[in-house]
């Protein structure tokens, strides 16, 4: 899933702050998962912020709507009304979530109330973790199943690089060296010595470097 | 394929001589007396000198020209070359650009994490890591091509070194990943500092037994230790570092004005046992800031006078 979390209330109240009629969107897929952008959190959002605008003797009315999902343009269509009564969308899903509603409504401010940072797996209650950076090329069939482009700090395709410590990486003290989750699955597997083998410079063309990268699924489109 | 030596180092290497080497790191700032001052200082106390690449992510005077402030005092450089902050194009252009200069050696690294240096907030590039480098010189040296393929007019020729922790874990991989920067092209190994005798002869033992000691130049590298609080603070925070209780015990045990001289005997029993391995090459002495005692090191170790 993308993993976010909800940006800071100040930058948030120094965002809004031009604004009298604001609506809180929520999204209900990823950023409801991980507890950003749900209906929970638009609820807890707008009183915070009715709170704050009270204290400081701001005039501000806000309205709470949730979609399915905000990156798809079926779902954010529900929320037109309600961005109509107000002048600006304060939008809790992810920054293609934001995207898309600013599209849908040009003539609004659409914000952003969530910083995206991540497409990572729910570890445990209340803790997420980066796995996969979207590079285009899943390379996970030369690594054991585990992403050192996006869980090693220096990207290495050789590692582990000289600071591994402890199974921890050198420059987190408490995540786990990726390389050494890759050498524990192929000791487990018994072929450790598949690691010898040299790994090429990565292709990064279909990653982002390549600019905005677009799906076309030729069976599906109308 | 290689046939003349590329560089003074690898010609003392392949006479079986045991090399000292040593390393400078460019000032903050663009003042080049200070790398002529530092080469003075090691001058014909050493066969060649490191010149570090933006160490511990840290904004200094490039290792390329400071390097060349060094071959232009008659000392003999290697270039430290890390992929952290170019990509592909910008570090094989600084390749062929050294060795126009007249770099004849280079050590390939990933570098530290820009995290540790004064500048966190930079992006980290790790576009190819130190094995793809390693491999991108031993293409250019023996298919006179860059990574396209393309043919390069005159292709650098130059000796490929890399850099191996023994301490580092997990401990068995170690010795595999050496095999791999060898199998990739690295001529020469210049290891983190060593401490741990014990363990550093343990990987030594496992690496002749791969058969990994007949293929490459191991060059064992030391540190003399300044002070007791020197010593507890790399223990503790530098990644990748082994220092036994035994040496910190030392280090903290004598009056503080006892302690530099302490450290540099340290290094000195350090440095006889490794003469005594079977494999060790040579020595590279990271003597940081503090390169006026490194001539009196290799002096008091009988390595006086370099060939
Ligand atoms: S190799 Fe690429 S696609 Fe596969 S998990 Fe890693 S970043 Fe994601
Ligand atoms: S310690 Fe492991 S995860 Fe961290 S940078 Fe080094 S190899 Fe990568």
């Amino acid at each position: 899933m993308i993993v976010g979390e909800q940006k800071p209330i100040k930058e948030i109240l120094n965002m809004t702050a031009p604004h009298h009629r604001l609506l809180v969107l929520g999204c209900g897929t990823c950023v409801k998962t991980c507890f950003a952008g749900g209906e929970d959190e638009v609820a807890a959002l707008a009183s915070l912020l009715r709170l704050a605008s009270r204290k400081d003797g701001r005039s501000l009315h806000i309205e709470e709507f949730t979609v399915e999902r905000q990156c798809e343009d079926a779902f954010i269509a529900e929320a037109a009304e309600a961005v109509a009564r107000n002048e600006a969308v304060l939008s809790l899903a992810c920054g293609a979530g934001v995207q898309a509603v600013a599209r849908r409504f040009p003539r609004f401010r659409v914000l952003p109330g969530v910083n995206t940072t991540f497409l990572g797996v729910l570890e445990h209650r209340g803790v997420f973790t980066e796995e996969c950076s979207g590079c285009g090329d899943c390379q996970l069939a030369l690594f054991g199943g585990v992403c050192p482009f996006s869980r090693c700090a220096k990207k290495l395709l050789n590692g582990p690089c000289g600071g591994s410590r402890n199974g921890k990486c050198e420059v987190h003290a408490d995540t786990d060296c990726v390389w050494h989750l890759i050498i524990e699955r192929f000791t487990a597997l018994g072929r450790l010595n598949d690691l010898r083998t040299y790994v090429p410079p990565k292709n990064w063309q279909p990653s982002l470097s390549g600019g905005p990268r677009k799906l076309i699924r030729e069976d599906h489109t109308l | 394929m290689k046939t003349e030596p590329a560089s003074r180092l690898e010609r003392l290497l392949s006479q079986g001589r045991f090399v000292v080497t040593a390393e400078c790191g460019p000032p903050r700032g663009a003042n080049g007396d200070v790398i002529r001052r530092k080469g003075a200082l090691l001058k014909g106390a050493v066969d060649a000198v490191n010149v570090t690449d933006n160490q511990t992510a840290i904004v200094r005077m490039s290792s390329i020209a400071a390097a060349k402030h060094l071959l232009d005092s008659g000392i003999e450089p290697v270039m430290q070359m890390v992929t952290r902050d170019r990509n592909r194009i910008a570090l094989q252009s600084d390749i062929l650009g050294a060795y126009a200069l007249g770099i004849r050696n280079i050590l390939c690294l990933s570098g530290d994490h820009q995290s540790f240096g004064s500048q966190p907030d930079a992006l980290n590039v790790f576009d190819i890591d130190s094995m793809n480098l390693i491999r991108t010189v031993r293409t250019m040296r023996e298919g006179g091509t860059d990574m396209s393929g393309h043919p390069l007019d005159d292709p650098p020729k130059m000796f490929i070194g890399a850099a191996a922790n023994p301490f580092a874990d997990p401990f068995e991989y170690r010795v595999l990943r050496l095999a791999k920067k060898i199998d990739a092209g690295a001529d020469f190994i210049q290891t983190q500092c060593i401490y741990n005798l014990e363990r550093f002869k343990k990987w030594m033992e496992m690496a002749s037994g791969e058969g990994l000691t007949e293929k490459v130049h191991i060059l064992a590298g030391v540190t003399p230790l300044k002070s007791a609080g020197m010593a507890k603070y790399m223990a503790r925070n530098v990644a990748g570092m082994d220092i036994p209780e035994a040496i910190l015990r030392r280090m903290a045990g004598v009056p503080k004005e006892n302690a530099a001289g302490e450290g540099i005997a340290i290094c000195l029993e350090t440095i006889a046992a490794l003469r005594e391995m079977p494999g060790v090459h040579g020595i590279h002495i990271m003597a940081i800031e503090w390169e006026e005692q490194v001539r009196p090191i290799v002096e008091q170790a009988r390595l006086l006078p370099r060939p």
